[in-house]
């Protein structure tokens, strides 16, 4: 059995198009969303569930920052860096921000190659992302590092309200948790693509059900996710 | 995959969804323990949140016991008695209920009711017990470490939650915060599943419209906790780095033992909000599956098909939707701006109107029933009484305006232990007696259900009627003792005993129930597999409990809604979901 692959024996009526056809779909018996699988179904009932925790951890940031009676750190002149004698603004932020964007792409990429079965090309842009995505988490040591030498604390910092310290490191926190396991699946969807897993349909360890390619795509949305959800973090807390 | 061919019948499309590719356990303890059927992991789930919930029955007669009988008792001393209130309080609403009606009943009727063979992601759906267990474990652990389990009240509120003076400041709270971090993931992988078998693994000829209002309501249910749980998740989350690292998120500038303590700046208000905007919607997300539950009930044991069958699945979807943007009136008297009370206290009120259709749809779907008062109706017809008296005194609470006064007496505790505690046990109590048949292939005794029912029953009115008076006397909630306030009458004090008494009572009948349970698995009569000739897909099984994959060689096919009972004509008082038009025995000389 293949839950991927959906065969249609041609019985089935013209499948109709705009609010008609979602209409259709719902009312339809077996699957709401015809020709998603329930893996990338399932990731992206999960994303939805996770966006709520990033919008009540930005929320909550957000109230802090609006509620406290203390000036708020300048993002622009924390988040600064001193390069051959130029202060620059947010350098670091923007490098960041660029790699994770780049990782996408590469992740786009990597997509397209699975699914035209390309084995080497596919496993080595999963790897590509993933070393972006590991230099991402590299740079955000980096900067953790910086403002902790330079006396931030999650209870207090030098220049003003103990929330920042507090919010920062929650939520890039947070987040780079997020990016770090994708690394780690990455890596792990990588091995397996390059080894022939999904050509062979060799079982799982634990879930002892075969994969597919398409499992390049799922975790290709949720590194996307991840993506999006740092363009909203780089808004919101260093350009606010 | 295998296609099965098209047979023409109108409205059956052509197989689309495929089999699914189970997991085959090969020793007794993948069978067992570490099991992937959901079947196993739905009676797991529903031993260990009974478990746990007798824990939470223990505390609630010893709290009694104090309130009834103050300075009686020289074991129960004020922070214990904080303390048994908090862990009660948070046992039953999440760990007990939300477990056993999702975890539990959600993991049983889910993939028989649908038609699927099993969840759609077995070993994922097993993690979720397996995480859930370890929360429970973490929780249960408050019991034994130094200073004991946290007093904040299960709803946590900061500052006080992780001030020193509140009892378990040490120990408790920390892992009061990690157990529901865990609860939270755990539910999340088994609530991903229940509701992607829902959309994606039904099968053929099972559209939305055919669901059984049990998986209607559940699947609302989890569609719904998926989205309140990450509220909780994050105030969990901050409140723990508040206690451990000294962050101050929730925590104002103030005065501790004397000292200016180490916070500042904080917003204990933003707690609130992110608590209750997951702790609204919990509300539902324990009433909705019980309303599914109780709809299927009736219809079963009245012999008639559900009233209003689509007003039914669109008051569920309202209830759930509403319920999201009401949580504030959990907060008219906790300082936020005044004026936001307008707004939550109307679209509270508003959630009135789909409740109140679907309390109607049930009584009509009674009117003129062929009504079995067995001890499943005899619970669902309990529910329906308890949920309209206590939906009653939620219109008082609702308002502003009688809420001020109301707020923090005995009122709201009578309120929502009718509405989100009876009511929802009620029907967790009537779908045991309804589908024990099917777990076990045994009928529960039926004497010892009816005691049970009447006992449970008549002595949650005789524990909480009393308790709306006292509230209107403004006895307040939580208070250790009322000592002499002249306020509160002498005769509130024996009100109090007598609840007490009343209280002990039904608790220890409830070991009839649990006799019943163990006795009936090896005495009970033995019930076929369709005890209650009922439509839906679950007692049409091959086998008497399900076997290994559900439905044996092929999956069945489903040709029409749930609720053909007494269908003029036909020979039977009821016509299975998976029977074809062309089999349906007529009566004869009756038209087809």
């Amino acid at each position: 059995m293949a839950e991927t692959v959906l065969t249609n024996p041609g019985q089935s009526p013209a499948r109709l198009e705009g609010w008609r056809g979602i209409a259709a779909d719902w009312a339809s018996d077996q699957r709401a969303f015809k020709n998603v699988s329930w893996g990338k179904a399932m990731m992206w009932i999960f994303l939805l569930s996770d966006t709520f925790i990033f919008s009540c951890f930005l929320l909550s940031y957000m109230t802090a920052r609006m509620s406290t009676t203390v000036p708020w750190p300048n993002p622009s002149e924390v988040f600064a860096l001193n390069i051959a004698g130029n202060h620059i603004p947010l350098i670091l932020i923007a490098i960041m921000t660029f790699v994770l964007i780049s990782s996408s792409g590469t992740m786009a990429m990597a997509v397209n190659f699975g699914y035209r079965r390309d084995r080497v090309r596919t496993a080595i842009l999963m790897l590509v992302t993933a070393a972006f995505g590991a230099t991402f988490v590299g740079m955000q040591a980096f900067e953790w590092t910086k403002l902790i030498m330079e006396g931030v604390r999650p209870w207090g910092n030098p220049w003003g309200a103990p929330q920042f310290g507090a919010s920062f490191f929650m939520i890039t926190g947070f987040h780079g948790t997020h990016v770090t396991i994708g690394v780690i699946f990455l890596i792990a969807i990588a091995r397996k693509v390059f080894r022939g897993d999904f050509d062979v349909e060799r079982r799982g360890f634990f879930t002892s059900r075969r994969g597919y390619y398409e499992i390049v795509e799922i975790t290709g949305l949720y590194w996307h996710f991840v993506d999006l959800v740092w363009v909203f973090i780089f808004a919101f807390f260093y350009l606010w | 995959m295998v296609d099965i061919p098209y047979e023409g019948i109108r409205g059956i499309p052509p197989a689309e969804v495929p089999d699914v590719e189970l997991y085959h356990p090969r020793s007794w303890w993948t069978r067992y323990v570490f099991s992937q059927d959901a079947k196993v992991i739905a009676i797991q789930y529903s031993l260990t949140a009974t478990a746990i919930g007798l824990v939470a029955l223990v505390l609630s007669w010893l709290m009694r016991l104090q309130l009834g009988f103050p300075g009686t008792f020289s074991f129960i001393d004020a922070n214990q008695y904080l303390q048994f209130i908090t862990m009660h309080g948070m046992i039953m609403v999440i760990y007990l209920l939300t477990a056993l009606f999702l975890g539990g009943f959600g993991n049983y009727l889910i993939p028989l009711m649908v038609g699927a063979r099993d969840m759609v992601f077995p070993y994922v759906n097993m993690l979720s017990y397996w995480v859930y267990l370890l929360a429970v474990l973490v929780l249960a652990s408050t019991f034994f470490v130094p200073g004991g389990p946290t007093g904040a009240g299960w709803t946590l509120y900061p500052p006080q939650a992780i001030l020193s003076g509140t009892p378990g400041q040490d120990w408790g709270i920390i892992l009061m915060m990690a157990s529901l971090i865990l609860f939270i993931i755990g539910f999340t992988m088994g609530g991903l599943n229940y509701v992607v078998t829902v959309l994606q693994a039904r099968t053929r000829g099972m559209t939305l419209m055919r669901l059984p209002l049990t998986v209607w309501g559940i699947f609302t249910a989890t569609v719904m906790a998926l989205l309140a749980f990450p509220a909780l998740f994050v105030a969990s989350v901050m409140l723990l780095l508040d206690r451990l690292l000294g962050t101050s998120f929730f925590m104002p500038a103030l005065v501790e033992m004397g000292q200016l303590s180490k916070y500042g700046g904080g917003s204990p208000l933003l707690f609130q909000h992110l608590f209750w905007f997951f702790g609204h919607p919990e509300v539902y997300i324990v009433a909705l599956p019980a309303f599914g539950i109780v709809s299927d009930l009736i219809s079963t044991h009245a012999r008639k098909n559900i009233f209003g069958y689509r007003m039914m699945v669109w008051a569920i979807v309202a209830i759930g939707a509403l319920s999201f943007i009401v949580w504030a009136h959990h907060m008219y008297v906790s300082g936020m701006f005044p004026q936001f009370g307008y707004f939550f206290a109307t679209t509270t009120l508003i959630i009135a109107i789909p409740t109140a259709i679907k309390v109607y749809n049930w009584v009509l779907t009674l009117w003129r029933g062929d009504i079995h008062l067995t001890v499943p109706m005899l619970f669902a017809l309990g529910f329906i009484i308890t949920f309209v008296n206590g939906g009653l005194t939620g219109l008082f609470l609702g308002n502003v305006v009688v809420d001020v006064p109301l707020s923090d007496t005995m009122f709201v505790v009578a309120h929502f232990h009718m509405v989100m505690g009876v009511a929802p046990i009620m029907v967790v109590l009537g779908a045991i007696y309804h589908w024990y048949p099917k777990v076990t292939g045994r009928m529960l005794n039926d004497a010892m259900g009816k005691f049970h029912f009447w006992v449970t029953f008549l002595g949650a009115y005789l524990i909480f009627f009393p308790m709306h008076y006292l509230g209107l006397l403004g006895v307040p909630r939580r208070y250790f003792e009322l000592g002499d306030a002249t306020f509160i009458p002498s005769s509130a004090h024996s009100l109090n005993a007598f609840i007490s008494v009343v209280a002990l009572t039904v608790g220890f009948s409830q070991m009839v129930f649990l006799f019943n349970l163990v006795w009936s698995m090896f005495k009970g009569e033995a019930s076929g597999g369709n005890p209650w000739r009922a439509t839906t897909l679950e007692w049409q099984t091959p086998e008497t409990p399900p076997g290994h994959g559900n439905w044996g060689k092929e999956l069945p096919v489903v040709y029409r809604w749930a609720y053909d009972y007494s269908v003029p004509g036909a020979a039977e008082d009821f016509i299975p979901q998976n029977q074809p038009p062309r089999a349906t025995q007529l009566v004869q000389g009756a038209a087809s």
